[in-house]
């Protein structure tokens, strides 16, 4: 069952001069992790970005049909705030905000109006499924900043799953993380994903290999490949796929 | 060796690139301490000239009467005054200039942005003798008509500082504002948030400290002002606790630039002006002084 489905997703930026995604057709299922890999300006971040609409800080033009759970988010009837609730995103770089822990789980909740009592659970619950909760349990007031890039970046996936989404975006979350976080986190996807559906972008292939489902192979803003992991990195389909994950481009 | 040749040794051109490069660089520090050099006699000559007065003790720093003919000299009055007069311009600068600040920064198109900006910083360019003479001409006018009073008084005072302070309350914020990381308007964003949410929750809180500098910042230039304020407060002879804001009033810089003009060389006239100097030189001082540690502060964190 696919939760997100893309139809001629085309995207511009500036003024149309720049044509960042080309005819993109992708399904991609519930509960699963979906895997974005392409080298450097392929379009898969600016991939990821259009599933949230995050697309239109930047200025891009967005053509074509993104379909989350049957309705087009881009038919010009689409609520922003409720499609940003429901499709969460964790960022390249850890930006927690500039205030205590707490404060900063509680921030989503709080925007959208969950009562006071609820808060205190509901932040506890979303520190655990990040696999955070026993590290900062006692020092839940002091400031995000404080702790390590691997702990700010579970942090901010605990901002995310506080607001209850259905789909979260991952957007390079290990490439600033040293290899232990990293781990943490690839764990922690591999737990998520039971709960929540999962679109990850990475530079790294052997990371795409460990957590993901699914692979989607970007190249010059063209979706190359889209398949089972397993099956793309064994028998890639197309030549360019297979030289790029060989390493003999990228 | 022929003098010719001794001549040449002296030529700068002809000398050794090194050599040349040190000189220029003692040349240009010789220059910079010229800047230190006046600060330091302007303060020398102030405090040395101000002393006597200063010696009047409590008389001088805290007598509520004003009065040269009959030899009194006390400021408080012509402090309380500045004060009343540069804090209400400034809430007046607040009111407009921070809104100003927010949507310059994160709400308003590029081309009216492009308008609005020029407009706030040809402010700057307008002498400000030409305000005040608007001031007088227009705004004294307008509310004498409207209000009723002399139309010289606090309120045009307010107006037309406001005017003059306004625009470095607005480009001080918008920098502030804009210094904010994309990555917290972004994630805040993402989390379904509007943009109006995201600007009172994560922006506004961030950028704090530069707003708070532009207002301490807008604070000094207003303490400071002299012509356009001279021009629409009043100066009354008498300086006088006022109790409305229609009533004129007189601060520090007007009594200096209007006394100036007659005391009597030697005379605890003369004395006295200079210590009001020194007062409004210490005010503005620490104002900036407060300014530069927060807005180094805000960029450090």
């Amino acid at each position: 069952m696919s939760t997100i489905e893309t139809r001629e997703l085309n995207v511009y930026y500036g003024d149309e001069k720049v044509h960042a995604l080309k005819n993109v057709e992708i399904k991609i299922e519930k509960n699963k992790v979906t895997a974005l890999i392409g080298p450097s300006g392929c379009g898969k971040t600016t991939f990821l970005r259009s599933l949230n609409r995050l697309n239109e800080l930047l200025g891009a033009t967005t053509k074509g049909k993104v379909i989350i759970d049957g309705k087009d988010i881009y038919d010009g009837k689409e609520d922003v705030i409720q499609l940003r609730k429901r499709v969460g995103m964790v960022f390249q770089h850890p930006n927690p905000f500039p205030m205590s822990i707490y404060d900063n789980v509680a921030y989503g909740p709080r925007i959208h109006g969950v009562k006071k009592k609820e808060l205190n659970g509901l932040v506890e619950e979303s520190l655990r499924k990040a696999a955070l909760w026993d590290e900062v349990k006692d020092r839940m007031q002091e400031i995000a900043l404080k702790f390590s890039g691997g702990q700010q970046q579970r942090l901010c996936i605990a901002r995310a799953l506080a607001v209850n989404p259905e789909i979260i975006l991952f957007d390079e979350p290990c490439s600033a993380l040293d290899p232990v976080s990293t781990a943490k986190i690839e764990a922690l996807l591999r737990e998520l994903k039971h709960e929540y559906t999962i679109v990850i972008v990475t530079h790294n292939m052997q990371q795409a290999a460990r957590v993901s489902d699914f692979t989607a192979f970007f190249l010059m803003g063209e979706l190359i490949e889209f398949g089972e992991t397993k099956e793309l990195f064994e028998r890639p389909r197309d030549k360019r796929t297979e030289d790029y994950i060989t390493g003999r481009f990228g | 060796m022929g003098v010719l040749e001794r001549v040449r040794i002296f030529k700068f051109w002809k000398m050794g690139e090194s050599i040349k490069e040190r000189l220029i660089e003692k040349l240009l520090f010789l220059l910079s301490l010229s800047s230190i050099l006046i600060v330091f006699f302007i303060i020398v000559f102030m405090l040395k000239e101000g002393l006597p007065a200063f010696a009047l003790g409590g008389e001088f720093f805290f007598g509520m009467t004003w009065h040269p003919a009959t030899n009194q000299f006390g400021i408080l009055i012509l402090v309380l005054c500045t004060f009343i007069v540069g804090i209400g311009a400034l809430v007046l600068a607040t009111i407009i200039g921070i809104p100003t600040a927010v949507f310059l920064a994160e709400f308003s198109p590029e081309w009216l942005r492009n308008i609005i900006k020029p407009c706030v910083e040809m402010l700057v360019g307008i002498p400000s003798v030409v305000i005040g003479f608007f001031g007088l001409m227009v705004l004294v006018i307008f509310i004498r008509d409207t209000f009723g009073g002399w139309g010289e008084s606090i309120l045009a005072g307010w107006i037309i500082l406001a005017i003059m302070t306004l625009p470095h309350v607005i480009s001080i914020s918008e920098d502030a504002i804009r210094a904010v990381p994309k990555a917290y308007k972004e994630a805040s964003l993402a989390l379904g948030a509007t943009h109006l949410q995201t600007v009172t929750r994560v922006i506004l809180p961030n950028a704090r400290s530069g707003i708070l500098a532009s207002l301490i910042l807008g604070m000094g230039n207003a303490v400071g002002e002299t012509m356009a304020v001279l021009m629409v407060i009043g100066n009354p002879e008498i300086p006088f606790i006022p109790e409305s804001v229609l009533e004129p009033v007189r601060v520090l810089t007007s009594t200096i630039v209007i006394e100036a003009a007659y005391m009597i060389w030697g005379s605890t006239h003369q004395h006295a002006l200079i210590a009001l100097g020194v007062v409004l030189f210490v005010i503005v001082a620490l104002l900036n002084a407060i300014t530069t540690v927060m807005i180094r502060k805000g960029m450090v964190k």
